[in-house]
């Protein structure tokens, strides 16, 4: 399972499209396991997509939608009407909307209609699965709901789904690889970890994670952020940088010679935990950091923080913001 | 629902029933009774008398013959235009939609003025027509094109607006399904727009029926041939044959309202869908 995440306007929808065979790649190819399929029409490839708005047919009753692909086949190919009807009380049984199939699309509630495309997208026993912004048009408690229930139906069946979000929790959480996209093109590729332990390049370090991005400078093995100097990483090389600061990058500490002062410029409640903005610096962009609730930290006040983990990568990258 | 605000007094209300009524009853109640008043003047027998007539029959004939094939055309030309504008993108699409609305816009005289300059015995294809011994003007083939011009912007200017707002995402689902170009047009978008369809059909052929303009210029009037059901009221009424004139004037009537019921019968059950249309 596989996420392709990255801003609005990064090319999720047009790539996965562009596997799905509706549009046409200007160069390049595609694969499909070893078999090329960058000439094959849209029918030939066999994928299934769900669409964003699901794109039910409107005039079909939920059965007629989901058994369509089995009914346009050739009729060498096509199942017996009874095979098809089994298919499709198998596959509602499978979305959990049993009962239903005589409902037209336009009597379902969103996640209701969100099944009925993944089943009917299914029932042609696609190659690959195609899911564009699948959670997309749904409230946040369906959303939560059928983002674990896709997953285990994902877990169940096995086929290889590829799906888009600009939702970075959402890919982090259901896939098992995520690929990052910015502006047209490949950023990374790798596990949830990969991406958020070791990002490969400036715009996934800040895309990623609510990370802040501070300007850093690194001479003679010291990293020098506003007018504060910590010893640099070792082995780091000198230079002008991006430092990218996530909120739990940052640990309070009771001075060593690691430790920057940070004053405290607001402090805010979020459930069980306390948010603090702190800035390191005059004219720097302030770092959130996350704290139990009985820190009791005030406006203003001044402390000693340190960075876990550093993370640079060399200012005015194709990708700076 | 009803906003206080918004409520007239109940006085207010019930002038502007009056007027509205009363406007609909003088202008168009009054006139369409007063057809079916005039007909039946002189007796059923003498209403009936009045189709007992070769020329009559003739004309009526022609004027369904000459829907019976205009309306299919148009079903094909308009579906086909309301198909490439709303699903596809292409140079020339908004010069495309505005020449679909030119029938509406110039007189119906002018248009058949244009056919009778194109192929009458002086026009710029009159000397082929003439070699290939095609007669149009003044010829059934030539009420045929003024009447499809006429009625050309009915069928394609209720399909747009649906089809647009409809999208192509249905139709590419249907196609990663697996089905052929044909068969989602078959399954998907014609199920889609059927009423809006039906709609302008009806349209369509109540003004291919009543057209007199186009078709008046183009057809010389010859009796028992060229003669269409509008033309030979006009003649009848010209040559004092009062009675025969309402009569064949009911019966055009009676089609038209034959359609209107038909399109109230459409706008009651599928409300929904042709208000997708309306609101453009």
């Amino acid at each position: 399972m596989l996420a392709l995440l990255g801003p609005s306007g990064s090319g999720k929808t047009t790539l996965l499209r562009l596997v799905a065979g509706l549009e046409a790649p200007t160069a390049g190819r595609l694969l499909f396991d070893d078999e090329d399929a960058t000439h094959l029409s849209v029918g030939e490839r066999r994928v299934g997509f769900v669409f964003q708005s699901y794109a039910l047919f409107r005039h079909q009753s939920v059965a007629e939608n989901i058994a369509y692909g089995l009914r346009v086949r050739p009729r060498r190919t096509r199942p017996s009407n009874a095979e098809i009807k089994r298919r499709v009380a198998e596959l509602l049984d499978l979305v959990q909307l049993n009962g239903l199939d005589r409902r037209r699309p336009s009597e379902l509630s969103g996640g209701q209609r969100q099944r009925v495309a993944l089943a009917r997208a299914l029932a042609v026993e696609p190659r690959v699965l195609l899911l564009d912004e699948p959670f997309g048009a749904l409230d946040a408690q369906v959303r939560r709901d059928l983002r674990r229930w896709l997953r285990e139906l994902h877990d169940r069946t096995g086929h290889t789904t590829l799906f888009v979000t600009h939702d970075q929790d959402e890919a982090l959480e259901l896939a098992d690889r995520v690929a990052i996209l910015h502006r047209g093109r490949l950023e990374q590729i790798g596990t949830p970890d990969d991406i958020l332990d070791r990002p490969a390049t400036s715009f996934v370090a800040g895309f990623v994670g609510e990370a802040v991005r501070i300007p850093a400078e690194v001479r003679e093995g010291v990293l020098r952020i506003g007018a504060q100097y910590v010893p640099a990483p070792a082995g780091q090389r000198a230079g002008n940088f991006d430092l990218f600061v996530r909120p739990s990058d940052v640990v309070v500490t009771d001075g060593s010679d690691e430790a920057l002062s940070a004053k405290v410029v607001g402090v805010r409640r979020t459930g069980p935990a306390r948010r603090a903005e702190l800035s390191l610096g005059e004219g720097l962009p302030t770092v959130e950091i996350q704290l139990p609730a009985r820190h009791a930290l005030r406006k203003g006040e001044s402390l000693q923080v340190r960075l876990a983990t550093v993370r640079l990568f060399a200012s005015g990258t194709r990708a700076g913001r | 629902m009803r906003d206080r605000v918004l409520t007239e007094t109940s006085v207010v209300r019930w002038l502007l029933i009056a007027v509205a009524v009363g406007f609909l009853l003088l202008f168009l109640v009054l006139p369409v009774v007063t057809v079916f008043v005039q007909a039946l003047s002189r007796g059923v027998s003498t209403y009936l008398a009045a189709f007992d007539d070769d020329d009559t029959r003739s004309a009526i004939v022609l004027t369904l013959s000459v829907a019976a094939i205009a309306v299919p055309l148009n079903l094909m030309f308009g579906i086909s235009a309301a198909w490439a504008i709303a699903k596809f993108d292409f140079p020339g699409k908004t010069l495309l939609v505005s020449l679909i609305d030119l029938p509406f816009s110039i007189s119906p005289v002018v248009s058949g003025l244009i056919y009778v300059l194109l192929f009458g015995a002086q026009g710029v294809l009159g000397p082929l027509m003439k070699s290939w011994d095609v007669q149009i003007i003044f010829a059934v083939p030539g009420i045929v094109l003024a009447t499809v011009f006429v009625t050309f912007p009915f069928i394609a200017r209720e399909l747009i607006p649906l089809m647009q707002e409809q999208g192509t995402v249905e139709e590419e689902a249907a196609l990663t399904l697996g089905a052929s170009g044909l068969r989602t047009f078959l399954t998907v978008t014609l199920p889609n727009v059927r009423w809006a369809l039906l709609y302008g059909v009806l349209l369509c052929n109540a003004r291919a029926m009543g057209e007199f303009g186009a078709v008046s210029v183009v057809s010389g009037h010859i009796r028992g041939l060229t003669n269409t059901m509008p033309l030979h009221v006009e003649i009848l009424y010209n040559e004092y044959n009062f009675v025969a004139a309402f009569a064949v004037a009911s019966l055009l009537a009676g089609l038209a309202l034959v359609t209107l019921v038909g399109k109230s019968l459409l706008e009651w059950r599928h409300g929904d869908e042709l208000a997708a249309t309306r609101r453009h």
